[in-house]
């Protein structure tokens, strides 16, 4: 995409709009063709479909990524009456409908991750999300009180899915204005109706992937679901489940709608460090199970897996059993080759156990693949000492050799953290790179954060450096979390750009792929989208002490007491002569001095 | 006199042009003492890149400056340095010259009671002559100039040192007696920090005074008088106010300057009681205490003005040293101030009780303050009870010096009517005692 980028004065904003309203654009028209093609003639109105990726990774790790779409023609959006339209669930979960249908949410983003995506390394996730939970809603025009419902509905997806996500109040929630748009099929994109919060601080675990699985058709009774077993799950370095709601064109005149459910978890195998030194794997080894029956209700259940690099190492590893199939596509910006099992081909389970256990075995002992660098990525850290002031610094990669191209970056931090717009400065190659958008809403102390959205330029093969000074507040004694020298979170940095690809990128949508590449689709095929995110901060705040606070009010108002004393007596009284008229220790001294017989004092 | 003068502010003006070139300028203009989130120089700048951003420099809660300050600095960003070192160089010769014309007003007065013969026969040690009176509006405009808090002040670029400008220029319009320019200096300090409001009683007794209108609440001048004054003050400040709302067309800097002042919300650690007292409070006390340390800073206005309704300039210093000391966000620029008038009181040194006591805790204290800062910030071996407890301890000596000087002034007044070496009955020297 050819976005305009004018390098212009602070001053005149408006001018510069344009280029952030062309990215948005762009990706909002990639959504709205989102899925239309994919209507099947199937009686009925729903319908499921699974698939599993797994992709050997050039750290020696591997990466499985679930995708569970439940697509269903039905309108959900509550009706003029107030009652809801819908009152029969097949395949999609009832409890989710409701939820959608009360809170009159458009589009609904969740997810839970623990651990980070580790880009140099891992490459380019299919989907990356930020540690801890992140939550982005787009309520339909009809919502009268964005906040009120907006409050609402965490509260009930805390309950739904077992998450903190009550925490989420003013204080962590934004509007951004351009770096989250529509996925599915948009009417208005007035961003009033969008609110986006993170929590960093959330932990993932076991109570949050029951009710995730409770929502999918077979459960974890049948099909790939029954892979997802916690105790292994959550035993790797990178674990990440997600809730993607959106509405969809119903078929490819787009006259009504359809709603699109779609449930993603990767996780991250350290299948190196695990597997005493061999880089061999299997289903059964990762997640202790093997799969025997296929979701009856599902209408596609495939595994693909990642065999790009088999080729450049000259064939050095086999997959048990072979493939059936082989597919090529291109995945953010490069061709890849799948290995393809179609799980409801009855040939596939071996016939001696039932089961299909896919397995890797390696013929020779492997050198490793240098991991190849991302095009775009970015790192994030705080410097600067001490509690008072410091620095967040974001470090932006563009590694494309010859293209350039715009990123937009969305900055949320907490109100305690004192932002200082003036000293933020972007350098690219040494000079100064000015952003040709900027939206920045300063935060208002326990109410809002401070919301910081720009569009940068990256130049072609360059290394953009921003850096954004803070102050370090200090809290009220109640404000601070259980463990305050742990630090304070600060979510992640979110970055949406539209990176030239080195291969054209398949527009077409009715070719067959793995489904993650459905979630952002492209519709120009020298540009695919991506999202990533900087790794959350720690940041350490002063802390006053918790044991004192009865010692604090009573030593200050003592202070207090003695200024009041000191000049109430000076007001209030007047200078006298006093006589000495002996006290009772000069009285007791004069009578022993009488019955000594020598004179009085 | 006025070479002597001249020369001080080249002396003072030069240490500050220096320290604004060396590396300590940054060092000194992060200090919580010299600022406080309500004066600081980075949130003026602050402010100001908003107002570049297009966004309200009050939809935040960095900035809490008046907008009066922002069209200041829009123009004069540039010669910040420069304005800086004028307000400084306008204080204190505004100082000097109330100095100046109020040792006049004393002796006038001196001599009026002399003639008169209200004075006790003995006090002639007591009476002060022209001579020792000669040095003291120098002796002021240095200890302004050369005091380390304002110098520290004016490198810090705080704002604290504009606020001082227009209290010094208020009381030098009080001493001439121009009720009308008074007025308009008060309502533009109260417009700056809402404080000075407590300033309106010296300055009404002083004018009256002036004026020759008697002090007197049975005597309808002074009613007309005092509603004179107090529909000047009301009327400049309601201009300055709307003034304000015209340049920004919106009121959201009323809670953004002056609620924050009266709520307390930010707890940034500085010299004063509020900061670590709301951040160790409980919140449903929260309101109340916020209450009764406001009412604090304005109590003691009423009773000091009936018992030092005969020494207005008096009742002035006592009232801004207050203010200093018991404010919601004080700074060493509020302290340098009224630290200014001290040499004014200078007669009064012999009947000072401790202030050799008071002024080595007031030393010391400001010599620990960054010691215990970088302890507790930067090299994390103490916790923030040992700034707390510095803070303590410079609260307390800044009120027993100005307890102490209001104590030798009343012991002053007390010995010039009933004489200087009273006798007890039996003829001994007598015991005082306040009664």
């Amino acid at each position: 995409m050819a976005v305009p980028i004018v390098i212009g004065p602070g001053r005149g904003l408006r001018l510069w709009l344009a280029p952030g309203l062309l990215l948005a654009a762009c990706l909002l028209t990639a959504g709205a063709r989102a899925v239309a093609a994919r209507a099947e003639q199937c009686p009925q109105r729903d319908r499921f479909q699974e698939e599993m990726v797994l992709k050997p990774l050039g750290s020696g790790d591997l990466a499985a990524s679930f995708q569970f779409h439940t697509r269903w023609d039905a309108e959900l959006s509550q009706r003029d009456g107030g009652k809801s339209k819908v009152s029969h669930y097949r395949l999609f979960p009832k409890s989710l409908g409701q939820v959608i249908s009360k809170f009159s949410v458009r589009e609904l983003h969740l997810s839970f991750t623990h651990g980070f995506w580790r880009r140099g390394g891992w490459g380019q996730p299919f989907q990356q999300t930020p540690p801890g939970a992140e939550l982005w809603v787009w309520f339909q025009p009809s919502v009268s009180c964005v906040d009120t419902a907006w409050k609402e509905l965490t509260n009930v997806l805390s309950g739904l899915f077992c998450a903190s996500l009550n925490f989420i109040d003013s204080t962590n929630t934004v509007t951004p204005t351009a770096s989250f748009k529509p996925l599915g099929i948009i009417n208005e994109t007035d961003h009033k109706y969008l609110r986006y919060a993170a929590l960093p601080r959330e932990i993932v675990c076991t109570e949050n992937l029951t009710p995730w699985k409770k929502l999918l058709p077979c459960g974890s009774k049948a099909g790939l679901a029954v892979l997802l077993k916690a105790e292994r799950l959550f035993h790797t370095s990178y674990h990440s489940q997600a809730v993607h709601v959106r509405p969809v064109c119903r078929d490819q005149l787009c006259t009504s709608t359809s709603w699109e459910l779609t449930q993603s978890l990767s996780v991250v195998f350290d299948l190196y460090a695990s597997g005493s030194g061999k880089r061999e794997w299997s289903l059964f080894k990762m997640f202790s199970r093997t799969l025997t029956e296929v979701c009856p209700l599902a209408s596609q259940s495939t595994i693909y897996v990642d065999i790009t690099d088999k080729d450049k190492a000259n064939d050095t590893y086999e997959l048990m059993p072979p493939a059936p199939m082989r597919l090529n596509t291109t995945v953010h910006g490069r061709s890849r080759s799948y290995a393809v099992y179609n799980l409801l081909n009855p040939n596939l389970y071996s016939i001696s156990s039932q089961s299909l256990n896919i397995a890797l075995k390696w013929k020779l002992s492997k050198q490793f693949v240098l991991p190849e660098e991302p095009v775009f990525h970015a790192e994030r850290y705080v410097s600067g000492f001490g509690l008072q002031t410091g620095k967040i610094n974001t470090l932006i990669y563009n590694n494309h050799p010859s293209r350039s191209f715009p990123v937009l970056l969305m900055e949320i931090v907490p109100w305690y953290l004192r932002l200082y717009v003036h000293t933020l400065t972007i350098n690219t190659k040494g000079k100064e790179n000015k952003p040709s958008y900027i939206h920045y809403q300063p935060a208002k102390d326990r109410e809002r954060p401070h919301l910081l959205e720009m569009l940068i330029q990256l130049p072609a093969n360059s290394i953009t450096k921003i850096g954004i000074e803070f102050e370090r507040a200090l809290l009220k004694w109640t404000e601070y979390p259980p463990d305050p020298n742990h630090g304070f979170y600060v979510s992640s940095s979110v970055l949406s750009a539209l990176v030239p690809s080195y291969v054209p990128m398949e527009t077409n949508s009715t070719k067959p792929a793995p489904l993650f590449t459905r979630l952002f689709p492209c519709s120009d095929s020298s540009v695919y989208f991506v999202r990533l995110y900087t790794e959350a901060l720690l940041v350490n705040l002063p802390t006053p002490d918790f044991s004192m606070p009865y010692n604090v009010i009573c030593l200050t108002c003592t202070v207090i007491a003695v200024g009041y004393g000191s000049f109430y007596n000076l007001l209030t009284r007047t200078f006298q002569v006093v006589e000495p008229s002996g006290g009772l220790a000069k009285r007791i001294a004069n009578a022993i001095r009488k019955l000594r017989g020598v004179a009085p004092i | 006199m006025a070479a002597s003068l001249v020369l001080a502010l080249v002396v003072a003006v030069t240490v500050r042009a220096v320290l604004f070139r060396s590396s300590l300028a940054e060092f000194i203009s992060e200090r919580v003492e010299v600022v406080s989130p309500l004066n600081s120089w980075k949130r003026v700048v602050e402010g100001l890149s908003l107002l570049d951003l297009g966004v309200s420099p009050y939809s935040g809660n960095v900035f809490h400056e008046t907008p009066l300050i922002i069209y200041l600095f829009h123009f004069l960003i540039d010669y910040a340095e420069f304005v800086f070192m004028t307000v400084d160089v306008i204080t204190a010769v505004a100082l000097y010259i109330v100095a100046d014309d109020y040792n006049k007003v004393v002796f006038r007065k001196q001599r009026h009671s002399f003639e008169c013969q209200r004075y006790a026969p003995d006090v002639i040690t007591l009476v002060r002559t022209p001579k020792e009176m000669y040095h003291i509006p120098l002796k002021v405009a240095l200890f302004y100039l050369l005091n380390p808090f304002s110098v520290l002040t004016c490198v810090a670029k705080s704002t604290c040192a504009i606020n001082n400008a227009i209290i010094a220029i208020f009381v030098l319009a009080t001493v001439k007696g121009s009720a009308f320019i008074s007025a308009i200096f008060l309502a533009l300090a109260t417009y700056q920090s809402l404080y000075p409001i407590a300033l309106f009683a010296p300055a009404l007794l002083y004018l009256a005074q002036k004026d020759h209108v008697s002090v007197n609440l049975h005597c309808g001048a002074f009613y007309v008088y005092f509603l004179k004054y107090a529909v000047m003050f009301l009327g400049c400040l309601l201009v300055s106010l709307c003034l304000s709302f015209f340049l920004l067309s919106s009121w959201s800097f009323v809670p953004s300057t002056y609620g924050f002042i009266l709520s307390v919300p930010d707890l940034t650690p500085n010299i004063g009681l509020f900061w670590y007292f709301f951040a160790e409070m409980f919140e449903h006390f929260r309101l109340f205490f916020v209450c009764v340390f406001q009412i604090n800073v304005f109590f003691y206005t009423l009773p000091l003005s009936v018992r030092l309704r005969d020494h207005p300039m008096f009742f002035m210093f006592i009232q801004i040293a207050i203010i200093a000391i018991f404010k919601s966000y004080p700074t060493v620029g509020d302290v340098a101030l009224y630290m200014a008038f001290l040499p004014m009181w200078s007669h009064l040194y012999r009947f000072l009780r401790n202030i050799f006591v008071v002024t080595c805790m007031l030393i010391s204290s400001s010599v620990l303050f960054p010691v215990l800062w970088h302890l507790w910030i930067y090299a994390g071996s103490a916790n923030s009870n040992f700034y707390y407890a510095i803070t303590l301890a410079f609260n307390v000596g800044q009120i027993l010096l100005i307890s102490d000087y209001f104590y030798a002034y009343i012991r002053r007044e007390y010995h010039l009517v009933t004489g200087l070496h009273l006798k007890s009955k039996d003829g001994k020297e007598a015991h005082i005692v306040l009664k």
